[in-house]
């Protein structure tokens, strides 16, 4: 029986895919699980596998070509078998593409519409997927880079309700975890082995390359859903009223970083190679800071805010064509050398755009830094459901008054976009002078 | 065709020969006026119904009991305050002569809260405990076995109270029929069981659905049921039939059928015609000269207890009632819909009837 | 405490009831100078007299009426049917007269009343002789509609409806009338109606059910433990009307899954309406979609081996366990 290789739905929000480049050729031999193809996503590039064993017979879509989640885009069968009626409706499908804009694909090839918030678009498009899913004809086999519980048609993760909101809770995607139920199905008890299963393996496989991918101990806050009070929901709904969905708000401080520069010096001084850089004394001492101020490391829920019980730090970092924030994970429990180690391994798959969907989505707090690009300072947009955002500019030497006498001191400024309807102003400013603290008493950081 | 002749009375067992002096029964000047003025009451009530139907303010079915009126003022003017009364559907009358306020039954048809029945009922449905008006059933024969079981909670008690069951003509096809009537001559319960014989299931006539001719002599199955049939256009003989009735279930606990030989002027509902379909405007008319409430008018007016003018005054006092009732039905508060629940069990409802109407 | 039958038990309820109070009186074909014909009422002609123990003829449309309008006017009428299949003759007395008349009154008339007898199939009894009516009952607001399991459920639900102020519809067992079971004596037990019982602990899956299945469900849950260690957590409703859809809600937050098992037809049954409450309420909580396990969607036929595969059975309760864990 043929094999189809389709361009397969990787992440919530992606509606089409662009053929980078086919590993293999027209009459090349497959083997199950092997890579044929590179595909990029709306966030990053993705290896295809084989589901099947045979000869690639046919290129569907050649390389450059952009099509609709769905759409066949080669075939894989035996030397001899017969793949016309593939073939012709891989020409019906092509004359399609040909012939409209990837939006203006038929309908059942076409993810259904999503909204930009990652992980509550999964949520919501269940019912209108489910539609479009179940009328598609069942492929024989689809082409996935993961066995999960991911449906290619649809882009519907099979998943039982329970197991779906226990996964909503641990931050976990489901679309990483394979399904043991009926038709690939997640089930409660692969939602509770994945949680079980050291974080890194489980959910962030490229994070385990670099060892030592358990973090220290328990997680050190709580997940928690607080109902808001009636003040709480009032201040939400007129605030949001007054800017957009999520009421910013800024707040501004100034931190002197000769202490924390001249620590990173002492530490990159040793003998081991190893660098660290101001941006992860920067990560470390912002996760430290969450844990100390946990209403910081929040969503606002509906009327309720949910704390986070992780400290999953989003990094931004710019990418040719636009933006990406890879999450460094449980970031209040690991070491300087430990972050350094993961924030430059993201960083760096980021920029290649080789990140998997679950390494981009759910960090709890982001940090965007733009010292390198010579700002000095800015402000930055909140990532939702985040609360805040902590935009970094440029250290800089700079005259500075102590003791009634000018000395130059080497300075950074760093701003909070906060959400008001989760942080206050007292809040805000209260992370930010711990931050300050921390930053200014490096040493403090080993205690 | 069903003319008077054609069902004269002839095995009634107290048919009068005819007399110079009309059998008043020896009833007091004044209860022979209540009698004429509860006839006037139910007939002027329900011409009023009949207007506000066409005009949209009563809703659902509307029997009208026009004709008919001898048989619930003679029947129910013959119990004690302590008896019970239940009636099928078409009962407008017996609620009125039992004492329920012309207003709580006009407020009822209109679908209010200040009806009988607190605007649940409505016409079919008429209750009112106070005066032991056990309702408007609108299931052919279902009330008659409810009738019994008032019977066996009397004699269940030990008192000497009588139930009153009014039924149609049609009813004495249905099984309840036997049923009922079955226990209540076993049980020797104390109901009185009045078929009121107006010729007519809906358009059927009852020669052409019942395999007997006299409806009266089904009591021949039931041993122990005492049974008459009466003219049911003159309330005298309808009120002597019952006085008999009630004497019997009160003092030897035993039931009786009373056929009531009687006439509907109106057609079955407000939705048939009085005639055409299945009886002549001929039939209806020949009927209509016999109207029971001019009969015991000329009667009373002849014997010298009442004058034209009070008979006009009566009319007159009648109609301002009947207005005023309509007055106060309109005037009236609706059902309060954030009630809805509460009248569906007596007792509390675990978990709540609500709970599965929440986007309500 | 005492050992004794489901039938012993509805005796004890039906005379302590009636010695409590004189308004109750119990009527129904057999159940005077026969004792009843399942024996519930045995020794009670005896004591009370026959205008509280009264044989009926058969007229069920007759006696139940009889009982709606005794409880019109004060009475608190058991109107006994020999079998829930003949109160089909009935049906107009319970659902147009005592389920409506308190509303259709305006809340002037209550009607206090409990129908009562054995429903279900017995054993070759055939078509007509062996149906489930609790559907068709709880379908109809006015109604409560109980079906216990075990003799002290069955002791304390008809005292319950005894002293209820709105009819009830109290259906028994053929085949239960034998089962034995402890009963506290010299104690009043009342069992609440719309309230359930979890007749047996477990964290994997529930079992939903009522009247008779009580006890396959409790076999198979048995050998789920034993073969399969799944630890099932077993709901009798007692009532079908009210539903205690808190315990059973309860019951599937903990477990994820739920099975419902019921003896009659699959359409448009109790657990069609279990379905829907779980499904509305505990969506979140679901790991598996709901299981029913019912009778055949067939008239009961008369053949021993047909009879059996028509009624639903332990073995099919822990198949439905089984595929709603996952377990293959």
């Amino acid at each position: 029986m043929p094999t189809k290789v389709v361009m397969a739905q990787l992440s919530p929000t992606m509606e089409e895919g662009k053929l980078i480049e086919w590993k293999i050729s027209e009459g090349d031999a497959v083997a199950q699980g092997d890579i044929v193809a590179e595909i990029e996503t709306d966030k990053a590039n993705m290896d295809v596998e084989a589901m099947g064993a045979g000869v690639l017979r046919k290129i569907v879509v050649q390389e450059g070509a952009t099509v609709p989640v769905g759409t066949l885009i080669g075939i894989i069968a035996e030397p001899d078998e017969d793949i016309e009626s593939l073939l012709s409706e891989a020409e019906a499908a092509s004359a399609v593409v040909a012939t409209e804009e990837p939006s203006d694909a038929p309908e059942e090839t076409t993810a259904p519409a999503e909204t930009a918030v990652p992980d509550e678009a999964a949520a919501i498009d269940e019912a209108a997927a489910d539609e479009t899913a179940e009328a598609a004809e069942e492929p024989s086999a689809v082409v996935l880079p993961l066995e999960t519980g991911l449906e290619a048609e649809g882009g519907r993760v099979r998943a039982s309700p329970v197991a779906r909101k226990m996964a909503a809770q641990e931050g976990i995607e489901l679309g990483t975890i394979a399904g043991s139920g009926p038709g690939g199905r997640i089930v409660k008890a692969d939602v509770e082995a994945a949680m079980a299963a050291p974080a890194g393996a489980a959910r962030a496989p490229a994070a385990g390359a670099i060892g030592g991918a358990e973090p220290v101990g328990e997680p050190r806050l709580r997940d928690e859903r607080v109902e808001a009070s009636q003040m709480r929901k009032a201040i939400a709904r007129r605030l949001a009223e007054s800017i957009g969905p999520v009421p910013h708000f800024y707040l501004t401080i100034e931190v002197d970083m000769g202490r924390a520069l001249d620590m990173r010096s002492e530490l990159n001084a040793r003998a081991d190679g190893f660098k660290i850089g101001v941006n992860d004394i920067l990560l470390k001492t912002a996760a430290e800071a969450l844990v100390r101020h946990p209403q910081v490391n929040a969503s606002w829920d509906e009327d309720a805010i949910q704390f986070h019980g992780r400290v999953d730090l989003g990094i931004a970092v710019a990418v040719e064509g636009g933006l990406i924030t890879p999450v460094l994970r449980d970031a209040d429990r690991k070491g300087l050398r430990r972050i350094s180690l993961e924030s430059a391994d993201l960083i760096e798959r980021a920029r290649a755009r080789k990140l998997l969907p679950e390494e981009y989505q759910g960090a709890t707090f982001s940090v965007s830094n733009l010292g390198m690009f010579g700002i000095d300072e800015f402000t930055a947009v909140i990532n939702p459901p985040e609360a805040a955002i902590l935009a970094v500019g440029m250290t800089l030497e700079k005259p500075v008054i102590e003791g009634g006498e000018i000395t130059v001191r080497r300075r950074m400024r760093v701003t909070m976009s906060c959400d008001h309807r989760v942080v206050d102003g007292a809040i805000g400013s209260a992370y930010l002078a711990t931050l300050k603290e921390m930053l200014e008493n490096p040493l403090a950081m080993v205690l | 065709m069903a003319t008077k002749e054609t069902r004269a009375h002839g095995n009634a067992p107290s048919k009068p020969e005819a007399a110079d002096q009309p059998d008043l029964l020896g009833l007091e000047p004044g209860e022979l006026r209540e009698l004429l003025r509860l006839m006037i009451l139910a007939r002027r009530f329900e011409e009023k119904t009949a207007e506000s139907y066409q005009l949209g303010k009563i809703g659902g079915f509307l029997h009208l009991y026009v004709g008919q009126e001898a048989v619930a003022a003679g029947a129910i003017s013959a119990l004690r305050e302590d008896d019970y009364v239940i009636s099928a559907y078409r009962e407008h009358a017996q609620a009125l002569v039992r004492g329920v306020p012309a207003r709580a039954v006009m407020a009822e048809l209109y679908g209010r809260a200040t009806g009988c029945s607190k605007g649940m009922g409505g016409s079919m449905h008429l209750f009112d405990r106070s005066v032991n008006f056990l309702g408007g059933h609108a299931i052919v024969g279902s009330h008659l076995p409810i009738a019994a079981g008032v019977g066996y909670a009397i004699r269940y008690r030990g008192g000497d109270q009588v139930c009153l069951c009014f039924f149609g003509d049609a009813a004495v096809n249905i099984g309840a029929f036997h049923e009922a009537l079955n226990m209540a001559a076993k049980w020797e319960l104390p109901v009185v069981w009045i078929i009121e014989n107006n010729a007519y299931g809906m358009g059927t006539e009852i020669s052409r659905s019942a395999a007997i001719t006299e409806l009266v002599d089904r009591a021949c199955a039931y041993e122990g049921t005492a049974s008459a049939q009466v003219d049911g256009m003159d309330v005298l003989k309808v009120r002597a039939a019952i006085d008999e009735a009630v004497r019997i279930a009160r003092e030897e606990k035993r039931p009786s059928l009373i056929e009531a030989i009687t006439y509907r002027f109106m057609g079955h509902s407000m939705a048939d015609p009085s005639h055409g379909t299945y009886r002549a405007r001929e039939e209806v008319e020949g009927w209509r000269e016999d109207d029971p409430i001019l009969s015991l008018s000329d009667t009373l007016i002849e014997a010298g207890l009442m004058t034209s003018e009070e008979y006009e005054e009566m009319d007159r006092a009648v109609i301002e009632e009947v207005e005023e009732s309509a007055e106060f039905a309109e005037a009236s508060p609706r059902p309060d819909e954030s009630h809805i629940y509460d009248l569906a069990y007596s007792d509390e409802y675990p978990h709540g009837l609500d709970r599965r109407d929440s986007w309500r | 405490m005492a050992v004794i039958t489901y039938r012993e038990a509805l005796n004890q309820a039906l005379r302590e009831e009636m010695v409590r109070d004189e308004s109750v009186f119990l009527i129904g074909e057999e159940v005077a100078e026969y004792d009843g014909a399942y024996k519930v009422s045995k020794n009670l002609l005896e004591e009370f007299g026959e205008w509280r123990v009264r044989d009926a003829p058969i007229a069920e449309l007759g006696f139940a009426g009889l009982g709606v309008g005794a409880a019109m006017v004060g009475l608190r009428p058991i109107v006994e049917f020999m079998t829930w299949n003949f109160a089909l003759l009935a049906i107009d007395q319970v659902i147009n007269s005592a389920a409506k008349l308190y509303q259709m009154s305006g809340g002037q008339y209550n009607v206090p009343i409990v129908f009562r007898g054995p429903g279900g199939a017995a054993l070759m009894l055939a078509a007509q002789h062996s149906q489930s009516p609790e559907p068709w009952l709880a379908y109809v607001p006015g109604l409560k509609v109980c079906s216990p399991a075990t003799p002290y459920d069955a002791k304390g639900l008809l005292k319950s409806a005894v002293r209820d102020n709105d009819p009830v519809c109290f259906i028994e067992g053929e085949l239960l009338y034998n089962v034995k079971g402890e009963v506290p004596e010299d104690e009043e037990i009342l069992v609440p109606i719309g309230s359930a019982d979890v007749k047996r602990q477990g964290d994997d899956v529930t079992i939903v059910t009522y009247g008779k299945m009580v006890h396959e469900a409790l076999r198979a849950a048995e050998t789920l433990s034993a073969e399969d260690e799944v630890e099932a957590d077993v709901v009798d409703l007692r009532s079908v009307r009210p539903i205690d859809v808190p315990t059973v809600l309860a019951s599937v937050r903990t477990t994820n899954r739920a099975v419902i098992v019921e003896e009659g037809w699959p359409v448009a049954n109790i657990g069609a309406q279990l379905v829907d409450d779980i499904q509305r309420e505990a969506f979140d909580a679901l790991d598996a979609p709901i299981a029913r396990v019912t009778g055949l969607d067939v008239p009961m036929p008369y053949a021993r081996n047909l009879e059996k595969l028509v009624l639903p059975s332990a073995e099919n309760i822990r198949a439905a366990a089984r595929e709603v864990c996952y377990i293959s």
